[in-house]
């Protein structure tokens, strides 16, 4: 359960930056590969938003699907999940996108 | 912090030198009780800004793990976080490895454990100086616990530090400490299809120990299928059978660490 905290992580950066501004909704983007499940950020956001000034605030989740380019035919393609494999065969890939675990943006009044 | 799941943020972490018998508390009564009473009414609706962030959630833990790495770095200590689901045999092959290494470079632990100090004994018993680090209801260490961790073992320069972490294949993958590498243990007792179920752990490692191979004649374990499996995560680690019960195999795992250790110092020479 290492959402919690990661969801704490959240909030506490957003109060830190925001610096007492009432928080109406904060928007992150998980990626697919995160290793982060995005229902148990949402389920802890609302538990740790308690009592602090991003209580009530709304939460935005933007998953990114995962993408891989293969260093040996070159071919871009979609990675679901974490067997690192290009559809020719090689195991040499990197990864493009799918790791994010960012803090995009936050609503305030 | 979080009285619904009975989850604990810092507050519940302890760190302990085992045979002090003082314990650094610290008080966990930190609330928050901000009350926004906004008494006067509003005829119209408040318009709202949005402010973009773009930041790393774990960037503060990363920022911290980059400073653990300065600071052990600088003192030429070779880092290694070592990850396991629970009984795959961590403190059983530090023990081996500590006793067997003895005289060759000074070895220290952090041990993370949700409770208790048993693993920290086992340790403290063959003289190498260790540290407990309790996440109370936390599932794995963090940059923060082992900057606490390592202010108080206080590990000397030019030796080896083993960070074992919470027994647990999933959490303590995202978290960088601050290590220099990260090696996972597994036992030939969970089966071969750990890679593929917890891929994000044995994609973070790059050394692969698999332990308990003297079991291999009573068990069902294919070790070539297990090896495809890793390396589909992970093509790059470096996987390693062996036994730390019966030894067998263990001189690879000794000469790797020469390796890096030498590595270690090697690099800071040139920093």
């Amino acid at each position: 359960m290492h959402e919690l905290s990661i969801t704490q992580s959240v909030i506490d950066a957003v109060v830190e930056k925001m610096d007492g501004a009432t928080v109406k909704s904060v928007r992150l983007e998980i990626g697919k590969l995160s290793g982060v499940v995005p229902d148990s950020v949402r389920f802890c956001f609302d538990v740790i938003c308690a009592g602090t000034m991003l209580e009530g605030a709304r939460l935005d989740i933007d998953e990114t699907p995962g993408r891989a380019r293969c260093r040996d035919c070159d071919e871009e393609f979609p990675l679901n999940d974490m067997i690192m494999l290009c559809p020719c065969g090689s195991a040499n890939v990197e990864v493009l996108a799918g790791q994010q675990l960012r803090i995009k943006s936050v609503e305030v009044l | 912090m979080c009285a619904t799941c009975g989850c604990s943020d810092d507050a519940g972490v302890r760190v302990t030198e085992p045979g002090h018998t003082h314990d650094h508390s610290h008080d966990p009564g930190h609330e928050h009780s901000h009350s926004h009473g906004h008494s006067h009414s509003h005829s119209h609706e408040s318009e709202t800004r949005t402010i973009t962030l773009e930041q790393d959630v774990l960037a503060k833990n990363d920022l911290l793990a980059e400073r653990n790495r300065g600071w052990l770095r600088a003192k030429e200590i070779l880092a290694v976080n070592v990850m396991s689901s629970p009984g795959s045999g961590k403190t059983t092959l530090l023990t081996r490895t500590i006793l067997d290494l003895a005289g060759e470079f000074p070895i220290t632990v952090i041990e993370g454990d949700q409770e208790t100090l048993f693993d920290a004994e086992r340790i403290k018993a063959t003289g190498a100086p260790v540290v407990q680090i309790n996440t109370g209801a936390g599932c794995h260490l963090d940059a923060e616990m082992l900057e606490r961790g390592l202010a108080t073992l206080a590990p000397p320069p030019n030796s080896v530090l083993f960070i074992e972490n919470v027994g647990n294949l999933v959490c303590p993958a995202l978290f960088d400490l601050g290590e220099a590498h990260r090696a996972v243990i597994m036992s030939v007792t969970e089966g071969p299809d750990k890679p593929l179920k917890y891929p994000h752990m044995f994609a973070a490692c790059d050394l692969i120990l698999l332990n308990k191979t003297d079991l291999l004649p009573y068990l069902d374990f294919d070790v070539p299928a297990f090896l495809a499996d890793a390396r589909k995560i992970n093509p790059d680690a470096h996987v390693l059978p062996l036994s730390a019960t019966t030894g067998d195999g263990l001189y690879a795992w000794y000469d790797w660490l020469r390796v890096q250790s030498t590595h270690t110092q090697s690099h800071s020479a040139r920093t």
